[in-house]
């Protein structure tokens, strides 16, 4: 479906003037790239003519030493012709290469500033393609695209004026197939478009219908349909062939006509060439170099027409990567001219003060999208130091709840303050380091278990990566490993066991020393002896900070100050596990569905 | 190489086509070194004297070979190059039948992506042997042969000079095509590096975002990204000097011709026009040389191409199907219903005791019993119902439906009596029409009516913009979680089986639309066997038979009375399913 999209735009001024400002910053490679083109155009010329010279000067008078200076200096053209077009292609490339990594790296930063909900919105798969995919169809225009271009018109140009320099009867006599040529050129091209077009449509079709059958086979089989499915594919298989046989005709016809066209054009050179030698008025050699600059007219011709596509192949990516740059993100830092002084130095105070901070819900309602409230009419402190665990159903805005805090969201209604200070007012880097985030599904990054843990904070030690770990139990785990904490974890900790990605994401928490922790409690199950670990480390972490836990163990939940059940969005029920139990309301309902059984002292 | 031998008898089904396309390559290729020939005497003729008529002649004579040569290559192309085109889609089909005849579990062990890639691009590659991997090497032998010929004829001094370039542009090519390809690898390897660093990164966007890690991320992708741009740069400075130095020992082949041969017309060894005729015929063998190169690339790609390929085309089927694909009667006698589970254990990699999904099952299930299996995420009880319809094969014990053990039934018979609804309620991008009836395509109207109404959807086809017509899926309208249970519902019920099995299909609906559906079901599972799966009491409740699965046994059974009265693992689940419902309540 992408793909046809693509083929939507040929050519769009705005984008194309977007595009190039990102070459300024190379513009004297640029200029010296364009010089060397029409350079090594020039000598591209040079060969038929020497060809003439040594014919008529030297040859037909047998003078040794003379054919001898031209084929030299036909070699030097031909070194000289090396050199510069090495040189041409190596800057350029490097313009174009630089281009490149300089718009990756503007996606990339782009993305890190972008919201959570736009990721809620958007697959992955899709953003990669945005940084590879879509730059890397930008290859060709930036390093050969746009200034070959002048190279083939130069070429063209020069061309016509050597032969009509040479004969310019002849000349115009020989141009007679030149129209011709551009005609068949443009048709063919457009042909061949059209079926391009329809064999991509196909193979899309094709592929969509092979990969739907894969993950429907076995409904297919259940229901003995393999046969159907089998003609239906057939037909998809056929149209497929067809399109691609259609585009083999298109081929088949423009290489001959293109060869009959040149012939044409050598015959004309032939018989009214011929006769202007008979008159006195061409050399012999004129003819030959005719005959041969006859041949080179094609070569531009064609690549012109191959330009335009790679100009459609990128204006259809730069949409796409422009599309994304345009994309404000939703959640922003107050801009310092809008935020009155009071409040910047309440801010400041709130930054810099240290210990545990308040952390307050005045009255939030969220939703997701329009109307769908998740939360409502949420009025929530939790004092410094103090430790706040939140249960629910599946769906009750748990984490949701946290989410808000660390700004990923933005309320609707209501404020949500940390340390008395809206979080819209705090700088966003500010606010999330005064956060220690342990999310349920543990994300681990490619590198090492240090790395994990650290996460690029060079200011954190050795000693002090060391010590969290051995805070949260990891020791055990890390002693088995010949390498420790520098063993390597390969993309999203496939290696490692549930259990020990909780506890690495503990250490992560530990070690950045927040003072106010959100923790969301994972629910997968881990044996009962990592169970006693994670146990152990959980209160390292609750240590002396403002925490607010997503609970799913009882026993996180009966070490907490205070139980707060959220239910359909709203805060229900607030107390210590005694009170509610004997309120015999939703907590009551809560512990009999879910932590009842862990009193066994088996996990759930 | 020895892969592509797997495709000789792809294209001996074509021999007319091979042969004639063949022939007009030869043909076209003859015809194409006689153009020079023309252009000696031309010369020759103008270094003495002509007469225009003479020269009208040549003219002619240019034209003439063209149009005859360009005849002969419009034939070569499509010929050839269909032939191609035909093969691949003889491949595509083998391949696609191929699939068709895998089990599930061949399906678990491939991932999607993986088959998909085979079945494009894999098959793109070898089709480029059979298509330009034959033209080009044959147009190069009979250009080379054709042009030796008459170069010799004429000189055979010059000839040695004028080849003497050949060999180096061989070697040029296919030394910088080995040092191009190894660069161009790497580049793709950074590049994967970088997609991988891209994907984690996105992926773990609440993490970076939490630990405000937005600088490092792009501190560690600056450096990737760095490497890749070396990476291109070191591919330049080879590859930038690949098509300059190709033009430059082309170039020079000319100049030797020109300086050499000018040499021997001075001393009238050979003529000018011969002189002219060599350049052409220089002209004509450098092209060949150059694409030497790409043609050996398509070699190395398609043999391995094919050899991802062969892999799965070589995967023998795992349930030997009585009837291949294509070849299904019509309607085989349906069966009536009554099934028997022997002592079955089950393990999805085949064996070993600790990965077992299912062991010790014994049970018989009536015609016309409905028996339900409740436990928890992972208790087997559904694989137990896939092991009936064959989507897997026990590893223990017999499956026996109607007193037969299900291996011995016809394949085809065997799944005609079963109306499977799978849990991931799959349905194909068609109409919803085509979707209830996929059982049965020559369903009547009111049998697509009746079914759709026992599955509790009818009133929601009324709402479809183009009721029965309206497209599922992409091109057509979304249809929710319990949307789409029900039109599987009501494609299984459509073919009117014996047996029915129900794999948690009701999860997605409310209590209420399910109770609804249940009881208009009630009437089509009373005279059939059923076979229900689901983690609800409320949905199992009525059943005949209840049994409880844990660690893949069957751990209480019985009907629900007597469950509840039994106090153990069915009477706990129902005292929890009562809280949920009260939960929802408050």
């Amino acid at each position: 479906m992408i793909e046809e999209e693509a083929l939507g735009k040929v050519y769009d001024g705005r984008l194309m003037r977007r595009l190039l400002a990102y070459l300024a910053p190379y513009k004297l490679i640029v200029v010296v790239s364009l010089a060397l083109v029409l350079l090594i155009s020039a000598l591209k010329l040079v060969g038929p003519i020497l060809t003439k010279l040594a014919i008529d000067d030297y040859i037909a008078n047998g003078d040794i030493a003379g054919l001898t200076r031209i084929a030299l200096l036909f070699v030097a053209a031909l070194v000289a012709q090396l050199v510069l077009s090495y040189f041409q292609v190596y800057i350029m490339n490097m313009a174009g290469q630089r281009v490149m990594a300089d718009m990756r790296r503007e996606i990339f930063a782009h993305l890190q500033r972008l919201h959570a909900a736009f990721f809620d919105r958007n697959p992955v798969g899709r953003l990669v393609t945005r940084v590879t995919t879509d730059v890397d169809a930008l290859n060709e225009l930036f390093t050969s695209g746009v200034v070959t271009i002048f190279g083939d018109v130069f070429m063209l140009v020069g061309i016509m004026g050597v032969l009509v320099y040479l004969d310019w009867r002849l000349a115009l006599v020989s141009f007679a197939v030149l129209p011709a040529l551009f005609a068949v050129t443009l048709v063919f091209k457009r042909r061949v478009r059209v079926v391009y077009r329809k064999v991509r449509t196909r193979v899309a079709m094709l592929n969509a219908f092979i990969q739907e059958n894969i993950v429907g086979m076995s409904v297919v089989q259940l229901f003995g349909q393999e046969r159907r499915k089998f003609r239906q594919y057939s037909e998809l298989n056929r149209q497929h062939a067809d399109a691609n046989i259609e585009s083999i005709l298109h081929y088949a016809v423009f290489y001959p006509v293109v060869e009959i066209l040149s012939s044409v054009a050598i015959a004309l050179i032939v018989w009214y060439g011929g006769g202007r030698v008979l008159l006195g008025t061409l050399t012999l050699g004129g003819l030959v170099a005719f005959i041969q600059y006859s041949e080179k007219f094609f070569r531009p011709i064609s690549d012109l027409s191959e330009k335009f596509n790679i100009l459609q192949g990128a204006m259809a990516s730069s949409e796409r990567i422009f599309k994304l740059l345009d994309t404000e993100s939703a959640i922003v830092p107050p801009s310092p001219s809008t935020v009155d002084s009071s409040v910047e130095t309440a801010v400041d105070a709130a930054i810099d003060r240290n210990g545990a901070p308040a952390v307050r819900f005045d009255d939030v309602s969220f939703a997701y999208n329009d109307e769908d409230w998740v939360l409502r009419d949420i009025d929530l402190t939790v004092a410094p130091g103090e430790t706040v665990a939140v249960v629910g159903h599946t769906g009750a805005g748990k984490s949701t709840l946290a989410s808000l805090l660390t700004r990923f969201y933005d309320v609707q209604q209501g404020r949500v303050l940390v340390g008395g200070v809206d979080v819209r007012s705090w700088d966003l880097g500010a606010l999330r380091r005064k956060f220690g985030v342990v999310l349920q599904d543990v994300h681990l990054f490619s590198g090492t278990i240090a790395s994990n843990i650290r996460l690029g904070d060079t200011h954190i030690s050795d000693e002090a990566v060391a010590k969290a770990a051995s805070a949260v139990n990891l020791d055990e785990w890390l002693e088995t490993l010949p390498r420790g904490l520098d063993t390597p974890v390969r993309e999203r900790g496939a290696s490692l066991s549930a259990g020990q990605k909780q506890l690495v994401s503990f250490a992560r928490a530990l070690v950045h020393d927040p003072s106010i922790l959100i923790l969301d409690e994972a629910t997968s199950s881990v044996d009962t002896h990592t169970e006693i670990l994670v146990r152990e480390a959980l209160a390292a972490l609750l240590e002396a900070r403002t925490s607010i836990v997503i609970a799913h163990r009882l026993s996180t939940i009966q070490r907490a100050d205070r139980i707060v059940v959220l239910h359909k969005g709203r805060v229900r029920e607030i107390g210590t596990h005694q009170e509610l139990l004997t309120e015999r309301g939703i907590y009551y309902r809560l512990y009999q569905l879910q932590y009842k059984d862990q009193e066994l002292g088996k996990p759930a | 190489m020895r892969e592509l031998l797997r495709l000789v008898p792809y294209l001996k089904r074509y021999p007319r086509p091979m042969t004639f396309g063949m022939v007009a390559l030869v043909l076209a290729k003859a015809a194409a070194v006689l153009t020079p020939q023309v252009l000696k005497w031309t010369i020759d003729d103008l270094a003495v004297s002509v007469t225009i008529d003479k020269l009208l002649y040549y003219a002619g004579l240019i034209v003439a070979i063209a149009v005859f040569q360009g005849f002969f290559r419009f034939w070569m192309r499509r010929l050839l190059i269909g032939v191609s085109r035909h093969v691949e889609y003889d491949l595509r089909g083998d391949f696609f039948a191929q699939l068709q005849r895998m089990s599930p579990s061949f399906f678990n062990q491939w991932r999607t992506g993986d088959l998909m890639s085979r079945a494009s691009s894999d098959v793109s590659a070898v089709r480029m042997v059979l298509g330009p991997g034959i033209m080009y090497p044959a147009e190069t032998v009979i250009v080379t042969l054709g042009a030796l010929l008459f170069m010799v004829s004429i000189s055979w001094e010059l000839t040695l000079v004028a080849v003497a370039i050949m060999p180096v542009v061989s070697f040029v090519v296919m030394r910088f095509g080995s040092v191009i390809h190894k660069r161009f690898e790497s580049i793709q390897e950074k590049m994967s590096d970088v997609s991988a660093l891209v994907q984690e990164n996105l992926a773990g966007m609440r993490v970076v975002k939490a630990y405000s890690q937005e600088q490092r991320q792009k501190e560690k992708f600056n450096v990737e990204n760095d490497e890749y741009f070396n990476r291109q740069m070191r591919l330049v400075k080879v590859w930038g000097a690949f098509h300059p130095l190709l033009a430059a020992l082309i170039g020079l082949g000319t100049v030797l011709v020109l300086w050499w041969g000018g040499l021997m017309v001075m001393s009238e060894r050979i003529t000018l026009g011969e002189l002219v005729a060599f350049f052409a015929y220089v002209n004509l063998l450098t092209w060949p040389m150059v694409a030497l190169g790409w043609v050996v690339n398509i070699y190395q790609r398609g043999s391995a191409s094919m050899k991802r390929l062969s892999v799965i085309l070589d995967v023998e089927p795992e349930l030997p199907s009585t009837a291949p694909a294509g070849t299904l009667p019509a309607q085989p006698a349906p069966l009536s219903g009554r099934i028997e589970f022997r002592s079955v254990g089950f393990s999805y990699n085949g064996g070993g005791n600790g990965d077992r999904v299912l062991r010790g099952i014994d049970l018989v299930i009536e015609p016309g019993q409905t028996v339900a299996f409740v436990g928890r995420t992972g208790s087997g009880k559904s694989t137990l119902t896939r092991l009936v319809p064959r989507l897997y094969d026990v590893t223990e014990g017999t499956v026996l439906v109607d007193g037969e053990d299900v291996k011995a039934l016809p394949l085809h018979r065997l799944r005609r009596s079963i109306g499977y609804v799978p849990q991931d309620s799959f349905l194909f991008s068609e109409t919803v029409g085509g979707n209830i009836a996929f059982g049965n395509p020559s369903a009547s109207q009111e049998m697509i009516d009746h079914a759709t109404a026992l599955a509790g959807l009818n009133s929601d086809v009324e709402e479809f913009p183009k009721r029965f017509e309206t497209m599922v899926g992409e091109r057509g309208i979304t249809l929710s979680g319990g949307q789409r249970q029900r039109a599987t519902i009501a494609r299984a019920v459509l073919i009117d089986p014996p047996i029915l099995i129900l794999d948690d299909v009701l999860s997605a609906v409310d209590t209420e639309t399910e109770e609804r559906i249940l009881s208009q079901l009630s009437n089509v599972m009373e005279s059939r066997t059923t076979l229900l799966v689901s983690h609800r009491i409320s949905t199992v409740r009525n059943a005949d038979l209840i049994c409880v699965l844990e660690d893949g046994q069957i751990r209480e059974r019985g009907n629900h009375d007597e469950l509840v009265e039994l106090d153990g693992l069915y009477a706990s689940l129902h005292k929890k399913q009562l809280l949920e419902r009260e939960l929802e309540q408050i």
